[in-house]
């Protein structure tokens, strides 16, 4: 039915260069039988009268010039959805991966999706609770938000995400929930801690995985998140589900990404990742969000390690201009054994205004939160100084701001990987570490809330 | 219609055969889903187009239409409370036609056909007119009259003028000139990529207050001035864009959101419409026009939404309104130019950008200025221009940020140290600079306070000197600063504190009016000269840093515009001052 094509003149990286073709279009899904008839799949990425630029999701590693045959396929990558496909485990091209048969199709979505128009959006706005104090109390999670953890090699990012899927709630509601899990590029390990985890607590059923581990083809990683995505918008949007996405590790999809434009001889921007990383990853990211008169929304997780935990490396950094904010792990946080490690200062929930406050989480929620970053910002500058002079240089008050960081990092930040704080809980743990500090110099916090909730007996 | 034929398709990028007579910029339709699409070079008879939609499964061999029309806009009533795309597609439209995802290949008018305008005449019968005098005006929103001006070139005598009920294409007037007889609709038609005509050029002299106090009176931008924003991501560039589009005080607001967000638009969305006009108290989307083309959506477009954004924001300046133009992120704008320049195989020029991205980027800012308007009678317009820089890692050497830097006169350098101090709006007060203050000097003075830029002047110098003390602090320790020099720095502080930073969330906080922020600053500047008074007196320096008023100034900032101008509160913290100062000369020792 498909034109075979036996006219492969190049093969660079994970690109092959197929001549003499006709009516391909950009785009185009393609078939690749290799010499010894097993199949690959790729897709058009350039495509002129003479040949198609090809890149080649399995890779190309045992293709030949001579007997490789290519068939365009005449439509772009799809995943075939139903609302089957909740507890399945899919490759990281969307085969199902735990032995159940194939999803018997209700629809076929693009797995690149289609720009949610601007004007249909909802403003994400209820509050979720994840039971940890440094995302709650801090850096709030609202529901629709994309929040990506910023991370660094062997620090705990699975287990907080793990955490997040197991607690997340909204309070006062009980509604149809789903988690999206995609892995990309992750370990056999990474990839089995969170199946198992999401096994032990029975999360399992109410979740997808797609999974393209790091002994498999890298290029497949480019479609790995699509199909998480497409996946979370058919739960999200026609199944009226509240969708956690959370896909790890967005270095090893850049990765992929580098190899492709190197391999079509572009002109690298940074680091020798493409000029438009950014607008890749934000057609991505941008499939996060809420619809007017939907009732399902998508929350997105992804997570990064940054290289060097720098977070001026291009993929931390286009990422942070794309999401709504972002959670920062510290490696001298993890250090001290504190676990969650988050580095609350360079975290940053952008969506969290209009998620806190009387009527969503606590009427002191805003004030707390300004007043614990000022204070321990206080007290980290009190350490450094401790550090330089010693802490007899000190003056009383920087002393008891240095006392509160410690604490703050101790009791506040510190949490049991099973622990799900309220917020409630999480407040007056806050404001437990307040009373360390005069009131006088609480000035982030209005008269009326010190009153309430300063004094002891509270 | 000519038709040529695809050679190649690369992303955002068609190469079509067969166009000889195409020109430049001219708008085509490509494939056999009729994608718009926009000439940028010509070699031969092959056209280089940039798609302004998802080019997936268009292919060689398939057709390009050339209309022979340039890519234009609209321009007209319905402009204002509108959200467009970045090649003014109507969103709202789209959406109820497609539903809530854009699809590719809609087709629909750019300004609302069926909707009808009450229109008054302001020219008689007979009478003679010229390009840009206004023919007669509909009521857009009650904030903004929208003037029907005669197009470009077109001079003559009115033969025909009506009144009433009308939609925009239906025929307002005739004008008659030597040659010809021209018709005149609600609303004309111009590409985008041609600035509109004006008599001349003048020179700004009036702040574009803001309400945002370290813009106003630190690094204050003129009307029809030009300024940037650079910034690391999460600094506060939009919202500083925002606070500008929210409180500004142009006549007409035209935000661009270029390749970021989805929520942030749905943000101005939701808050325009309930937010009201300091000056009018009526909606301010009642004089905002939105062009969203968010990061997900088609790149090319992208290029292409920021000059959709000048016409329309020229179109009103003409009409002799004061406009302001947000544009967030240029940088994506740029990342669009250069995207499409690698995939035409340009020689690169710095991190990749095409060797034309700072002519391009200077042609941009051009277009903002204050003018005489075209028209026989004598009007002004301006049209101020803001842009955000989104520089990778927040490097100020950026090609971006540097070509920009040698256009606008304004620079508003987000620091990301302050914003994780949470020090906002993060302003870097060291580096920024306004190059207005001396055109603008005069307005201050008249309008606000003789003393103006005196008090800005020292709170700029103890700004200064709290750096270099703060330096020689770190490296022998604060006790050996005298009582003198910790004055300063306690100035210095309250000057950064108690002024500069302001809550762009807190209703009160987030807009100070120019004479509020006059009087703010005087009191700390008086608090300072008078702590140096008292010291000279022999008043130990811990007795002025527990003076109760301290805190009274550290409130100011909470003092609403209306209880200001009712009561002139400000001023009382000013008496309380003097008088504590009296105090505590009078109990010394
Ligand atoms: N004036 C302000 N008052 C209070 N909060 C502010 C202010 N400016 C910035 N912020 C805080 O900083 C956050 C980030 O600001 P903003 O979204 O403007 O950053 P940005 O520079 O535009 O980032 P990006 O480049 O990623 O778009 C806001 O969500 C808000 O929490
Ligand atoms: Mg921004």
């Amino acid at each position: 039915m498909h034109k075979e094509y036996l006219t492969v003149s190049n093969i660079v990286g994970p690109l092959i260069i197929v001549e003499k073709i006709e009516d391909v279009k950009y785009g185009e899904l393609v078939e690749i039988e290799d010499a010894g008839g097993h199949l690959r799949r790729g897709e058009v990425l350039d495509v002129s009268t003479e040949r198609a630029v090809v890149q080649v999701f399995e890779g190309t590693t045992g293709l030949d010039v001579d007997e490789s045959k290519v068939r365009f396929l005449g439509r772009s990558q799809k995943l075939r959805v139903s609302d089957e496909i909740v507890g399945r485990v899919f490759d990281g091209s969307g085969y199902p991966k735990d032995g159940g048969p194939e999803i018997i199709a209700k629809h076929t979505r693009d797995i690149n999706g289609i720009p949610i128009n601007p004007q249909a959006r909802d403003y994400p706005s209820e509050f979720i609770q994840t039971g940890i104090s440094s995302i709650d109390g801090m850096n709030p999670l609202v529901r629709g938000q994309k929040l990506p953890i910023f991370s660094g090699s062997g620090l705990p990012h699975s287990r907080i995400a793990a955490q997040i899927a197991r607690q997340a709630k909204v309070l006062g509601k009980k509604e149809k929930f789903a988690v999206v899990f995609g892995g990309m590029g992750i370990t056999f390990e990474e990839a089995n801690f969170f199946i198992e985890d999401f096994r032990d607590t029975g999360a399992l059923e109410r979740s997808v995985v797609f999974l393209n581990l790091a002994n498999e083809p890298p290029i497949e990683r480019i479609a790995t998140p699509r199909l998480a995505l497409t996946c979370a918008e058919y739960l999200a949007f026609d199944l009226d589900m509240h969708v956690l996405v959370i896909l790890v590790d967005y270095t090893f999809y850049a990765e992929a990404l580098r190899e492709i434009s190197a391999a079509r001889k572009e002109i690298p921007g940074r680091r020798g990742y493409p000029g438009y990383l950014y607008t890749d990853l934000a057609t991505m990211y941008e499939r996060a969000g809420r619809i007017k008169g939907k009732a399902g929304s998508i929350t997105y997780i992804p997570i990064l390690t940054m290289p060097e935990d720098d977070k001026t490396h291009p993929i931390a950094d286009l990422t942070g201009y794309i999401t709504e904010g972002q959670i920062m792990l510290s490696r001298e946080i993890h250090r001290k054994g504190i676990y969650p490690p988050v580095d609350v200062l360079p975290s940053l929930s952008r969506l969290k205004d209009k998620g806190i406050g009387k009527g969503k989480t606590r009427e002191d929620h805003a004030d707390v939160l300004n007043q614990l970053f000022a204070c321990y910002a206080r007290g980290k500058d009190a350490r450094e100084l401790a550090l330089i002079l010693g802490e007899a240089a000190l003056s009383d008050m920087d002393k008891i701001y240095l006392d509160f960081a410690d604490r703050y990092e101790d009791e506040f930040v510190r949490q049991g990987e099973s622990e799900a704080r309220t917020i409630e809980q999480t407040l007056e743990l806050g404001w437990k570490l307040l009373r360390m500090v005069p009131s006088a110099e609480l000035k982030r916090i209005s008269p009326e809330y010190l009153e309430r909730y300063y004094s002891e007996d509270q | 219609m000519k038709k040529g034929t695809i050679i190649r398709t690369a992303g955002p990028l068609v190469v079509a055969s067969d166009c000889l007579g195409a020109k430049m910029y001219d708008m085509v339709r490509v494939g056999d889903i009729g994608l718009i699409g926009e000439i940028i070079e010509l070699r031969e008879d092959k056209a280089f187009i940039q798609v302004y939609e998802d080019t997936t499964g268009i292919g060689p061999g398939e057709p390009v239409l050339l209309t022979g029309e340039p890519l234009s806009v609209e321009l007209g009533p319905g402009l204002i409370q509108s959200v467009f795309d970045g090649i003014q597609r109507p969103l709202d439209v789209i959406r109820a036609k497609e539903g809530d995802f854009v699809t590719r290949g809609i087709e629909v008018p750019h300004l609302n056909r069926t909707k009808k305008w009450d229109f008054k005449p302001l020219v008689r019968k007979g009478q003679s007119v010229e390009e840009g005098d206004f023919l007669g005006e509909v009521e857009e929103t009650p904030l903004i009259k929208h003037k029907v001006m005669v197009p470009p070139g077109i001079k003559g005598k009115v033969t025909q003028i009506k009144k009433g009920k009308m939609t925009v294409q239906q025929e307002a007037a005739v004008i008659q000139d030597q040659e010809a007889e021209h018709k005149i609709r609600l609303f004309q038609v111009w590409s985008i990529r041609q600035n509109r005509k004006v008599k001349k050029r003048i020179m700004p002299e009036n702040p574009l207050v803001t309400g945002q106090r370290v813009l106003d009176t630190l690094f204050p931008l003129a009307k029809g001035g030009t300024a940037c924003v650079p910034g690391p991501f999460g600094s506060g560039k939009t919202v500083v864009q925002h606070q500008l589009a929210k409180w500004s005080d142009a006549q007409i607001i035209v935000f661009v959101a270029c390749g970021e967000r989805g929520n942030e638009v749905a943000d101005l969305l939701l808050s325009f419409p309930e937010l009201k006009d300091p000056s009018t108290g009526r909606p301010l989307m009642e004089r905002t026009v939105i062009i969203a083309n968010t990061s997900n959506m088609p790149v090319a477009a992208r290029e292409a939404s920021i000059y959709t954004g000048m016409t329309i924001a020229e179109y009103f300046r003409d009409m002799g309104y004061s406009v302001a133009l947000m544009a967030d992120s240029s940088s994506r704008w740029a990342e669009a130019l250069r995207e499409i320049s690698g995939r035409m195989e340009e020689m690169p020029g710095e991190e990749g950008y095409p060797a034309y991205l700072a002519s391009r980027l200077a042609e941009f800012y051009e277009r903002a200025g204050k003018v005489k308007c075209l028209g026989s009678e004598d009007r002004e317009g301006a049209l101020s221009v803001i842009g955000a820089v989104s520089p990778p890692g927040g490097d100020l050497s950026d090609p971006v940020v540097q070509s920009t830097l040698k256009v606008v006169k304004v620079f508003w350098a987000l620091d990301d140290k302050l914003a994780n101090e949470r020090h906002f709006p993060a302003i870097n007060w060291q580096n920024s600079y306004s190059l207005y203050v001396d055109n603008i000097k005069d307005n201050w003075q008249e309008e606000v306070a003789e003393d103006f830029t005196e008090i800005r002047q020292e709170a700029m110098k103890l700004l200064e000197e709290e750096s270099e003390l703060l330096e020689i602090a770190r490296l022998v320790g604060v006790e050996s600063l005298s009582d003198t020099e910790r004055l300063v720095l306690e100035s210095a502080k309250s000057i950064r504190e108690d002024f500069l930073h302001q809550n762009a969330f807190h209703p009160q906080d987030t807009y100070t009016s120019l004479r509020k922020q006059y009087l703010m600053l005087r009191i700390i500047i008086h608090f300072h000269n008078l702590g140096l008074n008292a010291l000279e007196e022999g008043v130990p320096f811990n007795d002025i840093f527990q003076l109760e008023v301290r805190e009274r100034i550290s409130k100011m900032k909470f003092i609403s515009e209306k209880e200001q101008e009712e009561e002139d509160s400000v001023h009382d913290v000013f008496i309380e001052v003097d008088r504590s100062f009296k105090e505590l000369i009078k109990n010394k020792g």
